[in-house]
């Protein structure tokens, strides 16, 4: 069981400006809606209270309706509605602003069912787990390498669809450095559900170092039993995958913190579990059972290991 | 001797009477009546089957990193759940209420169509065992169709759903949409020439205006599913590449081609609980309704606007923020005519005398959670808020409360309401009231909490969930409102079992309700009226029983 979901998802607790707009729109929309319920609730338990049938009531007088309370619960609706849409467009332009123009830092490839993150700057990849500096603004490209998915990460604000044929662009950000949660949000078929997202948002210099490490070479394998990992790893197929944008790219498989899209946290235990039987985690992905003897497991995951 | 209230038949009623017995006679049969209560009964049917597939959903949801049921199973069971409920229950159900009500609410002897009737209901059945049979399907790649009932391309595309299972979702689909689509043309033929003399457009009943209303929509959307179906169709097995975006065709495009059929449906979905409503509010509050032009006008707005907002289910696609504004006005536009009826419905009961019986429970509640639904509606037309939470457990709630805490609490309200004309008996008062509280509370306990947990970031369509705060607690919530649910739709059927046997005899008119199915005995004979009385108002049996203070008198004296 992943123990890395501690903090929340919660729309209402925005952690960036585009997010904090949203949040506050619907705050206040909550407010009017709200306003609205209690109004219709009243007057319906008032109706229904006073007017209920008592034995010996008179027959109900005979009324056809009111042309000026029908204009009246007309025009109101409308001008409140006029209000809220005003708001509406404000938010939309803080929410959402325009990328014209602007040059992507980051493309975010959806894979059924995995992120892959591409830093186009420096050239460091990653999956799932995206790092970005607290405090500054970067601008995502949304790329689908198979069906529609989509980008959530409540905290940050609003999200945006993965289309095949589509791109699409969106500035992310975070106030502060922490970890944001979010998954897919549109169905993309079986493990959609374990598609989920972690935005880490780090400090300047944190991020600076991680991306250095991300663009490096990873450690080479020392002991035989990492070497011999390694060989498995070459021999055994996995690169037909995993060095070709069918499933993640593993060469700093080791500096993550979950596995298999947010299914696990990222152990040795959890990860010899996942290549014994890809089932325990995530039924039905696309990661095969190899039958993999605990021999060779165990050199996997001393292999993995070192992929920092 | 305690059917000695209902008339005795003819000799020539009697032999119809013979010709009507057994269930070779039903499958032969092309008397709306008759076809009406099948309508009834297979979405009823379905509508079982339906509930199931959604407790196996919430036992799976319960709890989180839950093992119950594989991806691809729940993924098979949200797809059939969604798709049985609209198009195997929801829509059957309400064509079926008027497809027994309407030729007697115009004081018509039978649907303009009779035989083209017994095709749309047969085809439509047709279409749902074809769905259905996917289940059948074997193999590695076999089951039902696993893609949702929006069937989003290109995961509908064979590069993504190989197995036949999309296949039996299309053909079914068309089936059922042809079958939809008779209906709809035989209902608008009905209203416009088989109305009895004196029935202008202008004193229909709501129920059949706004059936008539959903008629026309039905005529102008279904062809549109249609061809999309054949164009995904085309793609499966010809090759064709209308969605596929690698080789040309657009994603976006199926999506556009859906949901112009789609959110028309919606209303489809809706009007004809508005109908009954606007039956049943009246009937129980003593009084006509409040402000009748109005209600059936903001019908025809309702319409319109149906058609124009249909991108709002698109606002996280990404198409941009011109394109967003309009369809959010446009959606924010649709929420005026719907509250216009709210505060005419409210208004009519203000200063009546409200009898609290099964069906004016139901209706008022569904004043009620309609509201919550049509609001968190509004919500969801502000773009920026729906960028948060669409395809989020709030959008699961929210058209719960649509079509759960609206259309099926009309229904029920309906099926109080009209069980004693169609079966001659009234359903139990007793029974009916505690079957009205499990489902209120069943139906609040599931669904309410759900806004919530859409709030709180977690994604509809997921067969399992990580531990998140708060996520446990309000899914375990959910579940047990699910099965109180459940529970309360035991009790309706044994409710229905137990007054069709030794329910209370009915009589013509138990409501003193005042359109003209109540004109006719419970239940009506072949023929449907030995003779239609004059309609000279908007209320023929209040004109009868009041010759001295008739509709037209009442509203000549008000000015």
């Amino acid at each position: 069981m992943p123990g890395t979901y501690s903090s929340n998802a919660f729309t209402l607790a925005p952690a960036s400006p585009q997010a904090a707009a949203i949040s506050s729109l619907f705050i206040g929309t909550l407010y009017f809606l709200g306003a609205i319920l209690i109004l219709v609730t009243g007057l319906v338990l008032y109706a229904i209270v006073r007017y209920r049938d008592r034995p010996g009531a008179p027959e109900a007088k005979q009324v056809f309706g009111s042309m000026r309370l029908e204009i009246l619960w007309t025009a109101v609706p409308v001008l409140s509605l006029a209000v809220l849409a005003t708001f509406m467009v404000r938010t939309m332009i803080i929410s959402d602003p325009p990328s014209a123009g602007a040059r992507p830092d980051v493309r975010l490839i959806a894979h059924q069912w995995w992120w892959e993150i591409i830093y186009l700057k420096s050239g460091a990849t990653a999956a799932n787990e995206i790092h970005i500096p607290a405090g500054k603004r970067l601008l995502f490209d949304f790329r689908s390498a198979d069906v529609i998915h989509d980008f959530w990460v409540p905290a940050l604000g609003r999200k945006i669809d993965v289309v095949p044929g589509h791109p699409n662009r969106l500035w992310i950000e975070a106030d502060k450095p922490g970890t944001y949660l979010g998954a897919c949000a549109e169905f993309c078929g079986n493990e959609h559900a374990w598609m989920r997202i972690m935005v880490i948002a780090d400090s300047p210099e944190q991020f600076a170092a991680w991306i250095k490490q991300q663009a490096a070479p990873p450690a080479q394998p020392v002991t035989a039993e990492e070497k011999l990992g390694a060989k498995i790893f070459r021999d055994r197929i996995c690169t037909n995958c995993h060095l070709r944008g069918v499933g993640p790219d593993l060469t700093h498989l080791a500096t993550r913190r979950t596995l298999a899209a947010g299914a696990a946290d990222n152990t040795p235990q959890n990860l010899a579990a996942w290549l014994h039987d890809p089932n325990t985690f995530k039924p039905d992905s696309n990661m095969p059972d190899f039958k993999l003897s605990d021999d060779e497991v165990r050199a996997l995951v001393a292999y993995l290991e070192t992929q920092k | 001797m305690k059917d000695a209230a209902l008339p005795g038949p003819t000799a020539v009623e009697s032999f119809a009477q013979d010709a009507r017995e057994g269930w070779l006679s039903w499958v032969s049969s092309v008397d709306h009546k008759q076809l009406g209560i099948m309508y009834l009964l297979g979405a009823f049917v379905f509508f079982l089957v339906g509930g199931v597939l959604a407790l196996l959903m919430r036992i799976q949801l319960a709890v989180p990193n839950n093992h119950f049921l594989s991806p691809v199973m729940y993924n098979q069971i949200f797809t059939m759940h969604g798709t049985t409920m609209i198009f195997l229950v929801v829509v059957p159900l309400l064509v079926g209420m008027a497809t027994y009500m309407v030729p007697l609410m115009i004081g018509a002897r039978d649907m303009a169509f009779p035989r083209l009737n017994a095709l749309s209901f047969w085809v439509q059945i047709f279409g749902g065992l074809m769905l259905y049979f996917s289940f059948a399907t074997s193999g590695i790649n076999g089951g039902a169709p696993a893609v949702g009932w929006f069937a989003y391309a290109p995961l509908t595309e064979t590069a993504y759903s190989y197995g036949p299972g999309v296949n039996y979702w299309i053909l079914g689909l068309l089936g059922i949409g042809v079958g939809t689509l008779t209906a709809g043309i035989n209902l608008m033929a009905t209203v416009i020439t088989m109305r009895a003399p004196g029935m202008h457009i202008r004193r229909l009943p709501l129920f059949v205006w706004m059936t008539l209303v959903t008629a026309f929509l039905i005529v102008t959307v279904m062809p549109i599913l249609n061809a999309g179906l054949v164009m995904l169709l085309a793609d499966r097995l010809l090759n064709a590449h209308f969605f596929r975006a690698d080789t040309g065709g657009s994603a976006v495009l199926w999506q556009h081609v859906f949901w112009a059929f789609g959110h028309p449906e919606v209303y489809i979905m809706v009007l004809p609980a508005f109908g009954i409503i606007s039956e049943v509010i009246p009937v129980f509050s003593g009084k006509p309704i409040y402000g009748y032009e109005v209600v059936a006008a903001s019908t025809l707005a309702i319409a319109f606007l149906s058609m124009l907002v249909w991108a709002h289910h698109m606002f996280a696609v990404g198409l941009g923020h011109a394109f967003d504004i309009f369809f959010a006005l446009c959606s924010m536009a649709i929420a005026v005519p719907t509250g216009i009826k709210i505060f005419n419905w409210t208004a009519t009961m203000y200063q009546g005398r409200v009898r609290f019986t099964t069906a004016m429970l139901y209706a008022v509640s569904f004043l009620l959670m309609f509201t919550i639904g049509g609001l968190s509606g509004i919500a969801f037309a502000v773009a920026p808020i729906d960028w948060q939470l669409t395809d989020s457990y709030f959008v699961v709630a929210h058209f719960h409360y649509v079509l759960f805490g609206g259309t099926a609490f009309a229904l029920f309200a309906g099926v109080y309401y009209w069980f004693p004309k169609m079966s001659g008996r009234m359903l139990d008062e007793r029974w009916g009231k505690i079957q009205f509280w499990l489902t209120f509370i069943g139906f609040n306990l599931t669904f309410m909490i759900q806004h919530v947990l859409g709030m709180f970031g977690m994604p509809r369509r997921v067969f399992t969930y990580p531990p998140l705060p708060g996520w446990e607690a309000m899914n375990m919530i959910s579940t047990v409102g699910a099965f109180v649910l459940a529970f309360a739709v035991l009790v309706l059927m044994i409710n229905i079992v137990i007054s069709l046997r030794s329910g209370e005899i009915a009589g013509d008119n138990p409501w003193d309700a005042w359109t003209l199915e109540w004109a006719t005995t419970s239940p009506p004979p072949p023929e449907n009226f030995t003779h239609v009385p004059p309609v000279n108002g908007r209320r023929p049996l209040w004109d009868l029983a009041h010759p001295d203070r008739t509709d037209e008198m009442l509203a000549r004296a008000a000015g």
